[in-house]
């Protein structure tokens, strides 16, 4: 399909603006534009076909059940895009003076009186804009805590499980830590013997998810708290997998000091092609003179920016964070109330069903219940008929699924990760693992049909090897190589992880 | 519950394929010391109409921008946004697919994504832009960390006269990033490239912005030119909206542009979501944070889009990875591909010049003394009330009109400053109604 650019031409256009007998605007020559940029030139019409044109060649939760495992691709309600765009949200400026936002202001304090409470802990700030940088926050918080106690240069060390997702160890350099990792024993816990021997007095905290991108939940997590604690160090729990623990277990109670929810999985902001997202922070008590300015605070029936917060760690972005995000999940939480415990109920009972229907089929390399998500493993099929995770994703493409996650977590080999979520009916759960187990068929009976999955979709198998040779990352107009006919050769499969 | 399809049959042959009794079974693993024993503290469910009524209820105590006339800006403006964009956006395979690791089920989106990053770099003038940033002060913390790498030095220059959020945001980020912080004064509304010159000595990289907080026009050719004498990467932060009468950062000098993407195409909303944008030159392609998507082909030889350069993400490069970002702003970003197509290269341009003539006769028709009155500006100008300006502010709010920003809150010396901002959506009768309330 052409690109927008490729429609262009010159002298169409769609946006016109009001106009005003006004003397031209005077730039000083050096600064004005010279060359005008090449921007699309097009009539309304078309750039609607356009736009539609590329929806239909997305696959969102709306068209189908997207199980990509650890990314929680839950229903978005329809309910939260029409508040959203209430004017009174939409058309509200961030510099509004405090008396003329205090609905929002009121929203936001809620959601934090909330999210304190899912998570057990003591205060909140929604100021990081999506979960990596709620990650980022969280160990900048641990480094103004430990500054603040003169231990800055003793605590070093962050530990992350080799379970962990990619942007643990990413945040970790970004926040100034070195990084150990500690091993993941036989039943899919952290490996005690082998954390004791890392923890000790140059340690930071650690930074966990629970349930791990295993799906599994740490049986011994009083036991890496009290070691932790022990130590001085703070533990860090990374709210990918909140979804499987709402109103069940509480970070706080595990004893976790600082966690950060991704309330683009959990609380279903939708996740709109890869963004926005939102991250907020729940410390416990101790950490909280170090959130990021401003909070919301209240006083009596009024509600206040408490800018005055001098040992915070300083803003992580502008304004007050993402507060469309706010709207929708603070509306979704409504939605359930105290019953958000069903949410995750159902979440843990769909991701256990679908384990148990397929269990037999493909290698599981932890014999325990799962929660919310689980992975398994295809190693049988690539050796026993060379077809690999990759072949196994494309190939249910063809039966309109959108593929899990595949070779994650690294610990486990042609790994498949796998996340239904509480809003899939069991039929859609059925027909997912019809299709599963009918592909693991195919690869005795026709591997190579498999190789060449999918065969239904508007492309074929894409080369990311000559993607990222050639870097063809903008069109270049009259320059803009054409590739076509040549076929696609190589195909790298790197780790592929959401989160 | 309205939201999952569960029924108690569906529950009871599912809890026995499983093998276990109850719901609570599949719990197990919880060592029963942190299991939760009691309902969660949360206010009742809502049924969908009293959730409704519930969020008009808090909506209607924001004074938001068709409430009150409002001449705020000072880095989120008041810009119309088309229809289209709503259309666009309202679309459920937009909004609710994730970042496209499987090419085949995405298509539209990276090819969308491949769009915005051909806008971006026009814009700009750059060679290559990612799939977007978090918002406009993340990506200068962003330029940092790639200026940090690309030049081994570890102090990065700021002009005061760059945006105070953003500013906080590169203070906040730097001490983990291993980086010292250095401002340079304004003079007069403007960065003087003699003071940038001294401090740009054995730095990462300088970032100004054009147009600056002030509204001013930044000596931007000179700025530049001193960054790059010093071998600093020239970092210039702009207002997409401008860049259809302000020349490109590419075109300067500049090896990085940022920005705030929301003008284009994205509402207020109380700050956020919005998108960042970053475009830089292509020798530091390997140094780009987040998602970038790139073309090739498929088996067939057909044309198709992929993520590319992963190698630098944190998924695959874990502690050595360029950046741990992970989710763009897609969304916005694809808001700000259908505004900047809706506008196009003479829209774009219009736009730029009807808000700063409107700005122009703003100033005139005010009558106030300027903070700044030799400068050139863009859309937004101070002015000094002659008394508090967040006294102008409250007064000019019981009438209805919200003059602009109090200088005060960032700024030493400004306790009657006051930052007004003009954009398309004002008319002339609007100013009028400004300059009367202001005129008390």
């Amino acid at each position: 399909m052409k690109l927008i650019f490729e429609k262009s031409q010159a002298g169409r256009r769609a946006g016109t603006l009001p106009s005003y007998d006004l003397p031209p605007a005077e730039v000083p020559e050096e600064l004005r534009r010279g060359e005008p940029p090449r921007l699309p030139e097009l009539a309304e019409p078309e750039i609607v076909r356009h736009f539609t044109a590329l929806a239909d060649r997305t696959f969102g939760v709306d068209t189908g059940f997207y199980p990509l495992g650890s990314c929680t691709m839950k229903h978005n309600p329809r309910v939260n895009e029409r508040v959203v765009a209430l004017p009174g949200f939409r058309d509200l400026h961030p510099l509004q003076e405090e008396d003329g936002a205090q609905g929002a202001l009121e929203l936001m304090w809620r959601l934090q009186e909330i999210l304190a409470e899912v998570c057990g802990l003591h205060a909140v700030s929604l100021q990081p804009a999506a979960g990596s940088q709620g990650e980022l926050t969280g160990l900048m918080l641990m480094r103004a805590y430990f500054a603040d106690r003169g231990e800055a240069q003793q605590r070093k060390f962050v530990i992350t499980a080799d379970t962990a997702h990619g942007t643990n160890p990413a945040s970790v350099t970004m926040a100034g830590f070195e990084l150990k990792k500690v091993e993941t024993d036989a039943r899919g816990n952290l490996d005690l013997d082998d954390l004791r021997a890392k923890v000790n007095e140059e340690t930071a905290g650690l930074m966990l998810t629970n349930p791990s991108t295993l799906g599994l939940f740490d049986e011994h997590i009083e036991e890496v708290a009290e070691i932790f604690h022990g130590a001085g160090a703070l533990l860090y729990y990374d709210g990918a997998n909140l979804n499987a623990v709402c109103g069940i277990s509480r970070p706080g109670d595990m004893g976790f000091d600082i966690v950060h929810i991704n309330l683009h999985k959990t609380f279903s902001q939708p996740h709109g092609g890869g963004g926005p997202g939102g991250g907020p922070v729940a410390v416990r008590d101790i950490l909280e003179p170090f959130l990021p300015a401003p909070t919301v605070t209240r006083d009596a029936d009024e509600f206040r920016l408490d800018y005055n917060r001098p040992k915070s760690i300083g803003k992580v972005r502008g304004y007050t964070g993402p507060f469309g995000v706010f709207v929708r999940s603070y509306a979704f939480i409504r939605a359930y109330g105290p019953e958000l415990r069903r949410m995750s109920e159902v979440a843990v009972l769909n991701a256990n069903y679908m384990l148990s229907r397929l269990r037999s089929t493909y290698g599981l390399p932890f014999e325990r219940l799962c929660m919310h998500e689980f992975v398994l493993s295809a190693r049988n099929l690539k050796r026993d008929h060379g077809v690999n995770a990759l072949d196994i994703a494309k190939r249910l493409m063809d039966y309109g699924f959108h593929p899990p996650t595949i070779y994650f977590p690294l610990i486990v080999p042609e790994a498949l990760m796998i996340e239904p979520t509480e809003t899939e009916p069991k039929e859609t759960l059925d027909a997912f693992c019809d299709a599963l187990e009918k592909i693991a068929k195919e690869a005795a009976s026709d591997p190579e049909m498999l190789k060449e999955a999918p065969h239904r979709r508007p492309v074929r198998r894409l080369d990311e090897v000559k993607a990222a040779k050639r870097a063809i990352v903008k069109y270049g107009f009259d320059q803009h190589p054409d590739l076509r006919g040549e076929r696609a050769e190589g195909e790298t499969v790197e780790a592929q992880k959401g989160a | 519950m309205r939201y999952l399809s569960l029924t108690d049959s569906d529950q009871e042959a599912m809890l026995a394929a499983i093998g276990v009794s109850s719901i609570d079974e599949l719990f197990q693993d919880i060592p029963g010391k942190v299991r939760f024993d009691r309902p969660l503290d949360l206010e009742p469910a809502l049924s969908e109409p009293e959730l409704v009524a519930h969020l008009e209820e808090l909506a209607g105590r924001n004074a938001h921008t068709g409430l009150e006339l409002s001449f705020l800006g000072a880095g989120i403006y008041d810009h119309y946004v088309p229809a289209i964009v709503d259309a666009i956006l309202a679309r459920g395979e937009f909004l609710t697919a994730y970042t496209p690791y499987q090419p085949e089920m995405s298509q539209g989106v990276l090819q969308a994504i491949f769009e915005y990053q051909t806008a971006i770099c026009e814009l700009t003038g750059m060679d290559v832009s990612n799939a977007s940033g978090y918002d406009g002060t993340t990506v200068a913390a962003d330029a940092c960390y790639v200026a940090k790498h690309v030049t081994g030095r570890t102090k990065v220059v700021l002009a005061e006269a760059l945006n105070p959020q953003v500013r906080q945001v590169v203070k906040t980020y730097a001490p983990g990033f291993g980086l010292e912080v250095v401002e340079v004064p304004h003079t007069d509304g403007i960065t003087d490239p003699d003071d940038v010159r001294k401090a740009a000595e054995g730095a990462a990289c300088v970032i100004f912005q054009q147009p600056n907080f002030f509204g001013c026009l930044e000596p931007a050719l000179d700025l530049a030119a001193v960054a790059n004498d010093a071998e600093a990467l020239a970092v210039a932060h702009v207002d997409p909206v401008s860049l259809g009468v302000l020349e490109a950062p590419g075109r300067y000098g500049c090896a990085i542009a940022i920005g705030e993407g929301q003008g284009a195409g994205n509402y207020q909303s109380y700050g956020g979501p919005h998108y960042g944008f970053i475009a830089m030159h292509s020798d530091y392609i390997r140094r780009m944070p987040g998602r970038i998507v790139g073309e090739t082909t498929d088996t067939a030889g057909e044309r198709g889009y992929v993520l590319t350069l992963q190698t630098r993400e944190q998924h695959i490069r874990r502690e050595k990875a360029t950046s741990n970002i992970t989710t763009n702003q897609t969304l916005l970003a694809l808001a700000g591909l259908a505004h900047l197509s809706w506008l196009g290269p003479q829209g774009l341009r219009e736009l730029g010049e009807t808000c700063m003539s409107l700005a122009a006769y703003a100033k005139e028709r005010l009558g106030l003394p300027l903070v700044f009155p030799d400068r050139t500006t863009f859309k937004e100008f101070a002015v000094r009330v002659g008394h508090p300006a967040q006294e102008a502010i409250r007064a000019a709010r019981e009438q209805g009109v919200h003059p602009g920003y109090a200088l005060k809150r960032d700024y030493s010396g400004m306790e009657d400053a006051l930052l007004v901002c003009v954009t398309e959506k004002r008319s002339l009768a609007d100013i009028d109604r400004l300059a009367e309330v202001l005129a008390g």
